[in-house]
Formats: structure tokens, sequence, C-alpha cells
């Protein structure tokens, strides 16, 4: 999967899917990416934790860990579980444009 | 998801002091996040984490560790091991990495299962109220082997 068209765009992802660049990303997108990884409809509380994401990636550079989204993003870890089953920061990730998450936390 | 990939884990927590503790929460919480079920159970020392009173007073064991890399009479002097705690819970800070009563109450949060071994529960004269709200019950050994069935345990 090296290139994909996207909500008319074509945009370059890595071979599971991550953007590699997440600068491509369009709001647009995500409700294609999401149904790519079975969650449909995408709710205004995916949007919450994709935009928290979006925002803290823009600041730090790095995709945001679990707890960062707890302690900063106001994002209970339940809440995140429930929202992106088996998985989530992820598959959050995945919906939200970004390259795959390398922390362990 | 192919049958080859791991679906569900055990792991037990055996010891007590921050590095014995760590490294399984670790491991916990990085399973739930690739989707994979987890049960947590402490036993023994590994209890101290899930002890309302303790479990945030867990210290690095600076004697009888040649990987701490200071002779073992400077490990023993007043006042190392809370110094080496207070290092490794900085850089650890640095890294995301919880307080050890937030990361239970995080893995809690994950959907992973939280026990206590019934055996040592009962050595230690413990009771349930003794342990942090997190800790979903208290069970034996045979109820340990009931729930891992269909999934790898991981002893540390």
């Amino acid at each position: 999967m090296a290139e994909a068209t996207l909500a008319g765009v074509t945009v370059e992802r890595d071979d599971e899917g991550f953007f590699k660049n997440p600068d491509d990303w369009k709001e647009e997108m995500a409700p294609e990416l999401a149904r790519e990884i079975g969650i449909d409809p995408l709710t205004e509380e995916h949007w919450k934790v994709i935009r928290f994401m979006r925002e803290d990636f823009k600041v730090k550079g790095q995709v945001p860990s679990i707890r960062r989204m707890k302690n900063e993003g106001g994002i209970s870890t339940k809440e995140l579980y429930n929202l992106f089953p088996k998985g989530p920061a992820k598959k959050a990730a995945y919906i939200a444009g970004l390259g795959k998450p390398h922390g362990c936390i | 998801m192919s049958s080859d990939r791991i679906e569900k884990v055990s792991i037990v927590i055996s010891k007590g002091s921050l590095e014995g503790v760590y490294p399984g929460l670790i491991m916990a919480n990085g399973a739930r996040m690739e989707g994979i079920d987890v049960n947590l159970f402490f036993t023994f020392f590994g209890l101290d984490a899930v002890i309302t009173k303790r479990m945030d007073k867990l210290k690095v064991a600076t004697v009888g560790n040649p990987a701490m890399h200071i002779p073992t009479m400077i490990g023993g002097l007043p006042g190392m091991s809370a110094m080496a705690t207070k290092m490794m819970m900085k850089e650890m800070d640095k890294l995301d990495i919880p307080p050890v009563s937030e990361f239970i109450e995080m893995i809690h949060d994950t959907g992973a299962g939280l026990y206590a071994c019934k055996a040592t529960v009962d050595m230690f004269h413990l009771k349930k109220e003794d342990f942090c709200e997190h800790m979903d019950d208290i069970i034996t050994v045979g109820d340990f082997y009931e729930m891992s069935h269909g999934g790898q345990i991981i002893f540390t």
C-alpha cells in the first residue's frame, strides 16, 4: 500500500496503511480511514481524540501516549478503549493520518 | 487476525521492588495497547504494587544487584535506595511512564483484570480493604490457571 487515493487526493502510506506524511491528511479522509479498520461511523467523541492527537503532534512532533491523552487531552483511558477497541493508540493514529506510534506506553 | 497472533496473556508479578514491578506493568499495558487480553496476578512481595499504602513507596534495590554498578557496601548506605529510586522515577516520567498508582488505574481502565494471590494474602494477614480499588479480586492459584486458559503465562 504505497499510494492511495483518499477524498480525491493521492497520499503516500506505509505497508500497514499509516500516513508517511501527516501533512497530507485532511479531515474529509478520516471517515474512510476509520472504515478501513472497522470503525463506522466516526462520532464527535472520536473526533475529540483525533483533533487532540493532531494538535499535540503539531506541537510535540510525536504521537501522544495514552497517558498524555488522559492527562493533557482529558480523554479517559476507558473511553479511549471503548472508542477504538483493540489497540486505541494505533487505531486513532491511523485515522488521524499520523505515523505508527513508537512509544511503549 | 491470524491464529499465530498472541490473543491473551496472564502476567505474574512476584517481586516488590520498583524494578521488579514495572516490567510486568509495562508488559501488561503494552499488551492491551495491542488488543491482547490481559490478567495481572500479584503474588508474594509483588502484592505491594496493589496495596494502597505501599504502591507509591516502592524502592529500587541497590544491594545484591550487580547491574547497579555500585559496590554492595555503598549500595547499603542509608538513603542510597531512595536516591536511586528518585532518579529512576524521574527518567521514567520523561518517557511518560506513570507512578505505580496511576499506572495501576490506567491498566485497570484498559479492561485488564487485576488479582491478588490468596495464599500470600492469608500469609501476610491482609484484607480486601488493604488493596487499592482497582484490584478486582483475591483468587487462588487454581482460579488463576482457570482464568489463564487459552493464553500465555509470563512470570516476572
